[in-house]
């Protein structure tokens, strides 16, 4: 791999704006424009715009490209009808997490895009290839030659119908997509979003995005970066690869078997079956703390008498709840709501308990 | 481009030293707030508390991070501003008026080895 930092087709734009950048999964990317609670409170209240061209979209297709994506992805492709959305995970055969993704079913038949994380780009392409012997498929990574925007919030649809002119936008449901043909070039429009509210995700070559950044920005949506993009899906719940998905932590640590279909075959599956039915050492929770004091990733959570018991992954003091809350992972038996449990922060041992993990009630559209 | 008070005494990490006869009254230089972003949370010590040049006496928590207050001098916290406690962001909002702590000065020969406003501004 090569240390060059890269850079998606919008940077100029963000440099522009001021915004503050930061290297991110290899990507400089934008933290912050205006401030994270700004660009936070737009998405919830109203409309918000992100660069999320470092994502990456690798295609699978070929006549065997349902039986080899069913075989690497935890959910399960055979309903899909085109048109559909499913999250799930790529596993190790230990159970551990190779990434969290999205797997779009195209129009294409016997086609599927996967969405995967920027940083795992390489990894999960080497992984696809490494394991599709056997199969007549056709991988091919384009993440290099599409850019992508999310457009997310309760204004969201208003906005990508008026300022984009996407109509067929307005007639998707949540965890479905549309392809269309705007100036001259394939899009894909999904109603997807990594912020607990209503929203879009746009995939389109790099010309493209970059005419529609520039005519929201005209239309005044406000731009927002990784920052408060981070502190949105954490209020949903939703976790990320890195904090609450690891080799380490497996779907069934972190509370996300949902999305795990022990009754087809995939890589990963007895392993999962075995813990599920033999239990976790560690499981995810959410703990809410009685002070405004910020819980932090690497933070150590304790019991009342000062036991420690596990670690935070991801904490905020939440700018729509106003609460100080965290992710953390803990030993199962501290796993139950209600149980108390305290986080440790610098000098001080600051008390909570164990709360629901998705601490913001998420608006999508169903 | 930060704003840089003249008249005040500067540290290199960024807290601001106003001098008022044995009094130090400390608070963070406009860099150090928009280096933060916006500001959610003051980690204050109590009045009473004994502080050490060059040592944490407490911390300020943007959204995304947190970052230690070094005290500039010793002595002993004989205030703390509990407006900044209540509502961080007047950091944000005017890092020089709202001062952070108030310490009485154990060994004021500690100024010394501080910044002049021009001597700080060089540094950023």
């Amino acid at each position: 791999m090569d240390n060059t930092i890269k850079t998606t087709c919008l940077h100029s734009s963000h440099v522009g704006l001021g915004a503050r950048m930061s290297p991110f999964a290899g990507f400089d990317m934008p933290i912050q424009y205006t401030g994270i609670i700004d660009e936070h409170n737009a998405v919830r209240k109203d409309v918000g715009m992100f660069d999320v061209s470092h994502m990456g979209e690798i295609f699978v297709s070929g006549p065997d490209a349902m039986k080899f994506v069913n075989m690497i992805f935890t959910n399960d492709i055979t309903p899909m009808e085109a048109g559909k959305i499913l999250y799930g995970m790529m596993l190790y055969p230990d159970g551990g997490v190779v990434d969290d993704l999205l797997v779009y079913k195209e129009f294409t038949p016997d086609s599927y895009l996967l969405v995967v994380n920027a940083a795992n780009i390489e990894k999960d392409h080497a992984w696809l290839l490494e394991h599709c012997e056997g199969y007549d498929v056709k991988i091919d990574n384009q993440s290099d030659s599409w850019g992508q925007i999310a457009v997310q919030g309760p204004s969201s649809e208003k906005t990508v119908v008026s300022v984009l002119g996407l109509d067929a936008a307005a007639s998707l449901t949540f965890y479905h997509f549309t392809d269309l043909e705007y100036k001259g070039a394939r899009i894909i429009v999904s109603r997807t979003g990594y912020t607990g509210e209503d929203g879009f995700e746009i995939y389109a070559p790099e010309d493209i995005i970059c005419g529609m950044w520039e005519s929201l920005l005209a239309a005044g949506v406000k731009p927002c970066g990784l920052g408060c993009r981070d502190t949105l899906r954490f209020e949903a719940g939703l976790p990320l690869y890195g904090d609450e998905l690891s080799p380490e932590i497996s779907p069934v640590m972190a509370g996300l078997s949902m999305f795990c279909k022990l009754d087809k075959d995939f890589i990963g599956r007895d392993a999962l079956a075995a813990q599920k039915a033999g239990g976790v050492p560690r499981k995810l929770v959410g703990i809410e703390l009685k002070d405004n004091a910020i819980p932090r990733a690497g933070y150590p959570v304790e019991t009342p008498d000062g036991t420690p018991v596990g670690v935070v992954t991801t904490g905020y003091h939440s700018i729509s709840l106003d609460k100080s809350i965290c992710f953390a992972l803990v030993d199962s038996a501290f796993a139950a709501l209600g149980t108390p449990l305290s986080v440790r922060i610098r000098k001080h041992v600051f008390p909570g308990e164990v709360v629901k993990k998705r601490f913001y009630q998420t608006n999508y559209k169903n | 481009m930060s704003k840089i008070v003249e008249g005040l005494l500067y540290s290199e990490s960024h807290e601001w030293v106003k001098v008022d006869g044995d009094v130090a009254i400390i608070g963070v230089s406009d860099f150090a707030q928009e280096e933060m972003g916006d500001i959610t949370y003051v980690d204050m010590p109590e009045e009473g508390d004994e502080v050490a040049a060059g040592e944490e006496f407490g911390a300020l928590e943007s959204v995304k991070a947190s970052s230690e207050l070094y005290s500039p001098v010793s002595g002993k916290v004989v205030a703390v501003n509990s407006a900044v406690e209540d509502s961080p962001e007047l950091i944000n909002e005017d890092p020089y008026t709202n001062w952070i702590i108030k310490v009485k000065m154990s060994d004021s020969s500690e100024l010394n080895s501080l910044l002049t406003a021009a001597a700080y501004g060089q540094k950023l």
